[in-house]
Parts: structure tokens; sequence; C-alpha cells
């Protein structure tokens, strides 16, 4: 039973990779399908470090970043004649990022907490400008490229296709979540756990807390590295904005959003926030503003992220008692339904009447219902529903929540 | 089935109330620029000229051709790896031509990506035309024959400000100012060398480049000037790198003139306010043209968005490849990339013809100060640009580096 | 020696400047412990705030109520938002504020507009006052200094010489011993956080005309002002000056050394020019490099003392 129940998710994420690029078979979704395998591998071997950890890198995506540059000039070298294949690029990137992670790891080892994460910060900073001062090694603003289908081909492949690069993208990245999770359950990863919840104990214990922080540092820089190999792949490019203060602030979100405190959280997190920051905009124009609005929501009501939500009800689920709650949670959904239409009523039309004001035709419509900015109508029936809403929320939120502290506390019992 | 039957009538419904819309193909023009965050100003003032230029080409070219261009907009957020998704989702939504301009990363990114895919997958073929990146190399040594440039490349901008330095004898010392990155590099090589060449007199007394965005404070800069003894200074900055350069220098009283590319937006000219009389641009385009066609679509364009016309590559780009699908005969962009390598097409402000050896328009340019009294003024500044030279087309050629190492 | 005056007070003016920015920051990380992404938000908010004020009334008016409205939104947010996020821990008190700095910036966008707004410099304060070796120095330069003096001075001596400053340290390290003795804690707080993103707003009302107040200026602001912050020693105000002076300088110094790197490096007796693997290296100009400055001496002295330079507490 326990390997079936270990070995289930992989399997499931295995036959979804596999499946997914046949569902969503357009060159938008493929080439989104390759971002959040890329961010997801981003995403644990930042998790690493913040989750397990404890660690706030805020220059993490300088590992990515020197990953990809070393993984682009091994396939320049490819385009120019050198054996070397595309599929193997990933691990020239896994190089350059734990060898990166091994020289920053003597600077920031030491410290801890806020000093590690403005040590790391400062960093990154000097390291993104030196980058940008070096055009030989790094191409300047504009990067450097390559051609990821000039290297030998392996079967016939020479992976220059979306699809194809989908497909190597897709197995490293399986290969690299299975090989993190590995990690969480060696020694090293262990310790890492320890020196998280109590650094001082670990020493007492006759490690040495710095060195533990250390080495998972460095393997949290191959990870990340091997994403960087990864990235270089899937865009045939790699710029200085990939190590940037940007990056590493998304990959934050990703690992938030989705939860720091399970192994899958931050997959999870990755597959979101890719689909907001790159599809969302297509969609609306509000959509920084929604980014933020739902962030500030998931810390307010879930710190722990999507996959702590998840991880509250897996168990009711299982026990079966999950059906006794959905009363309880259907009395709140009228008003959360409300609170989020309204709020995107208000939303849309502030966008709208921006866009009006910039010389667009007058009118508008949000779900193919007519709203007119410029008219006091949709102003108020969005406020009165998102009041209205809020209300609701505030009333039967307690009631849905005692209801799960009393069954849940139930099943514990 | 049912549902698709009533989708499909509703379609041609509203198609029958659109008669104009009804027999014409639509041939779609993707505009990837940043929409959204700090930088969208300037991919919003795109699409207002892309809309504005796309009108007066389907008016135009393509009137009674039952041919016209529609614009869809992708937001970038100025960052190459989303635009390069943002290319995906163009070609996925049957976009064939691409119009870009903020960044000469994204420009470059752009452009190797859009070489690739149309290697790998010629019957998706897409055609880059960037109307605003600047740096000589898309078309010399990172040329590539889908990739056409309008705005005149910052080596030629430099060519046309050389000529004007050439007729003013009382300058003596300049010092040349840039951004660190490529484009300031490229600008920088540009007006050392030149200088050298052209007006062997004029001393270059300082070289200098900032990093972007990052300097609050220019007066130590300033101060270097003026220790310099700089009477010209020439510089690539835009943004506030350009206006708080610009007004730190009226702030401690220095007196040198500025030579810029990028003074022409609306945002530095009223940061810097009047204490900008003087400086000048080079370019392809100013305020004050006097020719009445350029004239009416100012005051029109104005009148319509609340906002200053200057994207004079927007109309351009759209002219040409309305041009170029009426004499291909067709909108598929091979045919059109043949068409558009090497044609001339009579602008209001003199003939411009799109280079065949590099893909790079050419095209009258001039260089405008700024001055009171004009009669067209920036909204909050009553400064207008005056014109001081103005430099033929077929002048601006330079010899290029690039062989197409994709010609069809 | 006009050059070196000129440099020193540059420097200085930069310094304070720099101190300026980050002392609300300072207030919030070193009393709170939270890393306030969005300080640089309240500071823009500060800039706009005080541009329709300036337009409605006048400048000397903004100056006093645009630090006091973003103050009182600063007391809102932390009321009814960080005191929620609090019990989750830093991490999250971190993310929210990152969340908000979202919001703001579009919200911004939204009220004034994607361009940068007309917001001047008033034309009491707009002439030069006095001139070294032919460079003016504008009066409104003069009054910065000022502005960020008083601001040290105000707060150095609130925190380190009065009662409220005792139970506002007390309240971080002690918060039950606080409340027993009858102080209200979480008041404290929201007050603490408020004066932060007063301090913020008072920045921009002060900086936002000087330079350019448009939607990207939080960002231009960047990670300097953390640097500052941390480098002083959580908590410090003096340390956070004394920082803000050393990076105006050093940076200040360094816009003025047009040198190579090599040359640079052969003064002291290294040749360097041989290694040609490295020479875009050797090529970068001291010049060039001085905004690198700050986070080279950032990470130099938390590799040395994760205390910073004036530090009682490492996180």
């Amino acid at each position: 039973m326990r390997t079936i129940s270990h070995t289930l998710p992989w399997v499931i994420a295995v036959v979804l990779v596999l499946v997914a690029p046949h569902v969503f078979g357009s060159g938008f979704s493929i080439s989104l399908l390759c971002r959040m395998a890329i961010a997801a591998v981003f995403a644990l071997s930042f998790n690493m470090l913040m989750g397990q950890g404890g660690m706030m890198d805020f220059g993490h995506a300088v590992y990515l970043g020197l990953g990809g540059f070393l993984a682009m000039h091994v396939m320049r070298a490819a385009d120019a004649g050198w054996w070397i294949p595309t599929p193997a690029l990933p691990i020239v990137g896994a190089f350059g990022g734990v060898v990166a992670a091994g020289l920053g790891g003597l600077v920031v080892s030491r410290s801890t907490r806020t000093a590690f994460a403005m040590i790391t910060m400062g960093l990154a900073e000097a390291i993104v400008a030196l980058v940008l001062m070096l055009p030989r090694l790094f191409g300047g603003e504009e990067g450097i490229n390559a051609d990821r289908s000039g290297g030998p081909p392996i079967f016939g492949f020479d992976f220059g296709s979306p699809l194809e690069a989908y497909y190597v993208i897709a197995f490293w990245a399986l290969a690299a979540a299975g090989l993190m999770f590995l990690f969480t359950r060696t020694p090293l990863g262990r310790l890492s756990n320890a020196v998280r919840d109590n650094a001082e104990r670990v020493g007492f214990l006759g490690y040495n807390p710095g060195r533990v922080r250390y080495f998972v540092y460095m393997f949290s820089g191959l990870f990340a590295g091997l994403a960087g190999g990864l990235q270089a792949i899937n865009d045939e490019i790699i710029t200085s904005a990939n190590i940037g203060s940007n990056a590493a602030g998304a990959v934050l979100l990703m690992t938030f959003i989705g939860g720091v405190g399970t192994f899958a959280g931050p997959v999870v997190g990755a597959v979101v926030v890719t689909l907001m920051q790159m599809a969302l905009g297509t969609v609306t124009e509000a959509w920084q503003l929604y980014n933020g609005l739902i962030f500030i929501v998931m810390v307010l009501w879930a710190p722990g992220g999507i996959s702590g939500i998840i991880l509250a009800h897996a168990p009711l689920v299982r026990s079966g008692q999950a059906r006794r709650l959905v009363p309880s949670y259907l009395t709140v959904l009228p008003g959360f339904v409300a609170a989020l239409l309204g709020t995107i009523g208000l939303s849309e039309n502030a966008y709208r009447l921006q866009s009006i004001r910039g010389g667009s035709p007058p009118g508008g419509s949000i779900f193919g219902i007519p709203s007119d900015p410029q008219t006091m109508t949709p102003w108020l029936v969005s406020l009165a529903l998102t009041a209205v809403g809020l209300w609701l929320v505030a009333r039967t939120a307690p009631r849905a929540r005692a209801a799960w502290l009393e069954i849940a506390g139930g099943t514990q019992a | 089935m049912r549902l698709r039957t009533i989708v499909a009538a509703a379609f041609a419904a509203l198609m029958a109330c659109n008669s104009t819309a009804r027999a014409d193909e639509v041939i779609r023009v993707g505009l990837i620029d940043p929409m959204s965050g700090a930088f969208s100003v300037a991919g919003r003032l795109g699409e207002q000229h892309f809309r504005f230029a796309i009108e007066k080409a389907n008016a135009g070219p393509l009137a009674g051709t039952g041919k016209r261009l529609d614009l869809t907009i992708y937001d970038n957020e100025v960052s190459p790896e989303k635009s390069l998704t943002m290319l995906r989702k163009a070609i996925d939504d049957g976009v064939h031509y691409i119009v870009q301009g903020n960044g000469s990363n994204v420009a470059f990114a752009l452009s190797d990506a859009v070489a690739k895919h149309n290697k790998r997958e010629p019957n998706r073929a897409v055609l880059y035309l960037n109307y605003a990146a600047v740096d000589p190399s898309l078309t010399n040594d990172k040329c590539n024959w889908w990739h056409f440039r309008f705005d005149a490349d910052s080596d030629m901008k430099m060519h046309a400000l050389t000529d004007y330095l050439v007729t003013q004898k009382d300058l003596h010392k300049v010092y040349v100012f840039n951004m660190d990155y490529s484009f300031g590099a490229a600008v920088e090589r540009g007006a050392v060398s030149m200088v050298k060449d052209r007006r062997p007199d004029l001393q270059v007394v300082g070289v200098e480049r900032i990093p972007m965005g990052k300097i609050k404070d220019f007066t130590p800069y300033i101060a270097k000037f003026q220790a310099a003894g700089a009477d010209t200074i020439i510089t690539g900055n835009w943004g506030p790198d350009l206006s708080l350069l610009v007004k730190a220098a009226a702030d401690t009283g220095y007196k040198g003139r500025f030579l810029t590319y990028y003074l022409g937006s609306r945002d530095v000219v009223s940061e810097i306010g009047i204490a900008g009389k003087g400086a000048a641009i080079v370019g392809v385009f100013y305020d004050n043209i006097d020719q009445p066609l350029v004239r009416q679509w100012t005051t029109e364009f104005e009148k319509r968005y609340d906002n200053t016309f200057g994207s004079w590559t927007a109309i351009t780009s759209m002219m040409m490849l309305a041009e170029s699908i009426k004499k291909a005969g067709s909108s598929e962009p091979l045919p059109v990339s043949k068409a558009m390598s090497g044609l001339t097409w009579d602008s209001p402000l003199g003939p411009i013809t799109m280079r065949g050896e590099n893909h790079q328009m050419l095209q009258p340019m001039f260089v405008a100060a700024l001055d009171t009294g004009m009669a067209h003024v920036f909204p909050d500044v009553p400064l207008g640009f005056r014109g001081i030279g103005r430099i033929e087309g077929k002048d601006t050629a330079m010899a290029t580096t690039c062989q197409f190492p994709n010609a069809p | 020696m006009d050059q070196l005056l000129l440099i020193l007070l540059n420097g200085l003016v930069y310094g304070l400047l720099l101190f300026m920015l980050s002392s609300g920051l300072t207030l919030i990380v070193g009393m709170m412990g939270v890393l306030n992404f969005a300080h640089a938000s309240f500071y823009m908010l500060g800039a706009y705030v005080a541009f329709s004020i300036s337009t409605l009334m006048n400048f000397w008016v903004a100056l006093i109520v645009a630090p006091l409205v973003v103050g009182a939104l600063g007391a809102l947010v932390e009321q009814y938002g960080l005191r929620a996020v609090h019990k989750h821990g830093h991490l999250a008190e971190l993310l929210f504020t990152f969340g908000l700095a979202m919001i703001i910036g579009e919200v911004i966008q939204l009220i004034w507009g994607r361009w940068p707004v007309a917001y001047r410099v008033p034309e009491s304060l707009d002439f030069p006052l006095f001139s070294i070796g032919g460079t003016a120095y504008p009066a409104y330069r003069m009054f910065m200094m000022g502005v960020s003096l008083f601001m040290f001075v105000v707060l150095y001596a609130t925190l380190a010489r009065t009662r409220l400053g005792l139970v506002v340290r007390a309240a971080l390290t002690h918060p039950d011993m606080v409340a027993m003795l009858g102080h209200n804690v979480p008041r404290v707080f929201t007050m603490v956080f408020a004066g932060g993103c007063a301090l913020a707003g008072l920045a921009g009302v002060i900086a936002g005309n000087a330079y350019q107040t448009d939607p990207g200026m939080a960002l231009a602001l960047g990670a300097i002002v953390f640097a500052v912050v941390v480098m002083g020693g959580l908590g410090s105000i003096s340390g956070a000056l004394i920082a803000s002076l050393i990076i105006g300088l050093v940076q200040t110094v360094s816009i003025g050394l047009d040198m190579k790197l090599s040359t640079a490096l052969g003064r002291i007796g290294l040749h360097v020019d041989g290694i040609t693997a490295l020479s875009d290296v050797w090529d970068i100009s001291i010049n060039r490099a001085a905004p690198v400055v700050p986070f080279l001496l950032l990470v130099i002295i938390l590799a040395i003392n994760p205390r910073g330079l004036a530090g009682s507490r490492s996180s």
C-alpha cells in the first residue's frame, strides 16, 4: 500500500506530462507547458532552500542564469560542430549552477535569516551588473543565442520542433523532480530540515549548521542550473533578464502560492503562476492587479498555499468525511462568487475607462454583458456585488471554518 | 452540431451587419510591446500609432484590394522571454506580421526566433517589422531575411548628426555620454569614430557610460562635463536618464548643447521644461515638419488620442507593408518579403527605400532643435522642434556587413 | 580644490538623499522585522499624492499633508492586513508587502495615468543658492539635505531619547512583558508601520519633484534602500545614516575616476594586462562600476559581520 501511495503521484505526473501536449497542442500551449516544467524545476530547487532549509534566497535566479549561459555556450559549440547532443545540455547547466553556487555559498552560507536574504540580494545585484559589463561572455543586453537543432541528431531527432524540445524538457523536469524528492530522504536533506528548525541543537549534535547550509545551497544551485539548461533549450537564447530580480521574485511567488510545506507545492505554484503571468495577460488588461490581489488573498487566508488547502482536506476526503463539509462550504460560495464578480467588474471598468481616455472607442463589456464605464450603473452594480459578497463571506466563513475544525478534529482524534 | 450551426449563423449575421468587412481578407498584424507594468506607456503609445497607421494603410494602398490589415496586441513587458511566448501565441492566432520596437534585447530575441521558426515551419512563416529598435547589428552581422527595420539605425543617426556637426564651427569639445547597454555602446562607438573621421578638429574630451535607470543624481556627471570643458554632449539616453540629465544641467547652470536621439518623447520634454530649449534631436521625424499631409495626420492623431504624434515609422512600416502586399498580389509572408525587399515608396517626406542588401530603410533624416514660437508645441511646455538640418534618404546608406544567411 | 569640494558636496547630497529614501524602511525593518517590499511603493504614493495636493493648493501644504495621508494608509494596511499575517511569520509578512506593491503600482497607474505627472519644484525654492567652480547649487538641493537631516534628528531623538522609543524597542524584544506593563503592543506596531510609511511618503514628496514622478519610480528605487538599511545594521538609525554617507561618497568619488581597472591595479603593483581572457573585466573603468559599489560593500560587510555596521541584532 505504502509504495502505491508513494508511486501513484509520480505515475500520474508522468502520464500528464506525456499526454498534455496532445490535449493542448497549439504552439502557445506547448510553449506554456515548457515554461511550466522549467519553472517547476526552478521552484523546487528554490524550495530546497526556502521550505526545507529555511533560507530565503533573493538571488536564486543567478544560478539559473549562469547555468543557462554555460549551457548556451556549449550549445553554440555544438552548432559549430562539437559532438554534444541537445538533450545533454541540462547536465552542463547543472554543472554551471553547482560551481557558481559552490562559490556563492562560501560568501552567503555563514549568514542566517534576514542577513542571508539580504546578502543574497546584494550578491545578485552585483552579479547582474557584472554580467552586463562583460559582453564577451554574456552578450550584453541581447544575451547569447544558439540553435538547438544544430547539435548531432539522436535517433533522427534534431530537437528543433517545439514538440521534440518539449519532450526533452519534460524528461529532465521529471528526472530533476525525482532527484530532488530523493534528496529530501537523504541524511543531508533531513539535516537541512533540522537546521531550519533549530540550528543550535544541530550544532550540539556535532554537525556544523553552516556546512549543512553550504551543501544544501550547492545542491539547490545545481538544480537551478539544470533549469537554466532547460531554459536554454526552450528559448534558444539567454539574457541578463533571466538572472535579474524579476526572475527571483517570480520564483518566490510560485513557491509560496503553491505552498512551501509540501514537496509538490512549488510545482503547483509554477503551473498556476506561469498561467497567471503568461496567459492571464492575453485575456485581460488588469492581470497585474489580479496577480497582486490573488497574492494578498492567499497570504491572508491560505498561507499554506494551494497545496496547504489540499493537504487540509485530503484526510477528510480519504475518510469520507468531506461530504459533511459540503453544505457549510456551499453557504460561503454565493458571497465569494459575488465578491469575485464585483471585484472583476470594478477592475475591468477601471481599466476600460483608462483605455477610453487613451483614445479607445467608448463602451465595453464584461463576460459579454454590456458595461459602459462612463455611466454609473456598472460601477454601482460592481460595488454592490463586492460589498454584499464580502459581507456574506464575513457572515458565513466562520461557520464553515468551525465545521472544518470540528470534522478535521474528529478525524485526528 | 446544433451549437455549431447557431454559432455559424450568428457569425454570418455579424459579418453581414459589418458590410464593409464582408468580403475583405483580414491580414493580422501583431504588436508585441510592453502593455502593462512600468514601461507600458511606450507600448500603449505604439498601439495608438499602429491603430492610426493601419487605418491610413487600409484607406490608402489597400483600398479596393479586398484586403485589410487588423491589429492584435501582445504584452511582453519588455522581457525577451515573454516575447518568445507571445510570438508563439501570435503565430497560433494566424498573425503573419509581427511588429515590435521597444528594447534591442527583445528585438534580437525576436529576430532570431522568427528566423528559426521560418526555417522549421516554412508554411507558417512570419515577417518581423521592427519600427524602433536601432542596434546596428540587426542589419549587419546579425541580419536575417525576415527582419525589416523602418527606423534609422544608431550609426545612421550618428552619421546624420556629424553631417550637422560639420556645419557647426563654434563647437569644439564634445563629451559622449550614454547608457551602459548594447545601444548606448553602439552610439558611443559611432560617435567617437565618426567625429574623429569627419570633424577631426572637434575634440572628444570624455566618453562615459552609466548604468540604465540607476542614477538619480546627475550632478556629479555635470561636474565632469564642466571640468572637461565640454560644450557639446552627444547622448543616446532616453526616458528619465535623459530628462534627469538635462534637468541637472539646467539646475547647475551648465550651458553646453545636448545632441540627443530621444528628446522627441513627450514625457521627456515635459519633464525638462523650458530648460530644454536649444537641445537637438536626430531622427526620421520631428513634430513641425512642414508638409500638409503630415500636419493633417499629426493634428488628427493628437485630437483623437490626446497624445503627441511621434512614431513616424509606424506609418512607414504599415504603408510599406500595404504596398508590398499590393505589389506581391498576396498576403503570404514569403512573396510579401520579396516585394518589400528593395521597394521604394513615395512618402509624404520624400522617397523611401527598403534597402535590399540588409533590409534597412533608407529615408530622409532630420536634425531639429527645441525652440519657442513654433506652430506645434508639446503639451505643458511652449517648445516645439525647429528643423535645422535634412539629409536625403539615399545619402544615409552606410556600408553593411550583412550577408543574409537565409535569403529565399 | 574646487573639484574636491564639489565631489565631497555631491557625495554628501547623494548620501543624505539615500538616507531620506531609506529611513522609513530602517524603522520598519529594524523595529518590526518586516522586510517591507512595498516601501518604494509608499514612496511613489507620497510623490503622487503630493503632486495632486500641490496642484490643488501648494507645495507646502503637500509637504505636511501627503506624508500624513501615506502614513494613514500605512496604518490601515498594518491594522487590517499585516497584523493578520503576522502570526504566519516573517516570510508571510514579506510576501504580503510584495503583493501590496503590485497593487499600489497598478492603482497609481489607474488614478494618475501611465505618463509622468508634472510635479515641479516650488518656485520659491527654484533658484541657484551658490556656486563652486562654475557649478551652481540649486536651493532645493540644500532644502532636501535639510529635510533629510531633520528626519534623522527626529527619528534618533524619538527612538533613543523618549519614553515612546523605549516602549517601541521593548515591544519588539519582549512584547508580552510590555503588554503586561499596560501598553497596547499592537497599537505600537501600527504606529511604527504608519511612521515608516509616512517617512517613505515624505521622501516621495521631496524627491518626486526634484527627479521624476512616474509609474516606474518605485522600480527605479530598487534594492539600494535595502542595501543601506542592512549595511547600517538592522534597527540602527545612525548606522543607516553612516551607511548612506559611505555609499554616497564612495559612489560619487568612483564616478570621478575614469581609470580602467587594469590601470588602477597597475598603480598598486598588480599587472594584469597579460590575462587576456579577462580583458572585459580589466577594461571596465571604475566610474562604470560605481553603481555596483554599494552592493559589493553590502556583501563584504555582511560576510564579515552579519549584524552590519552598527546593528544590535542579526535578524
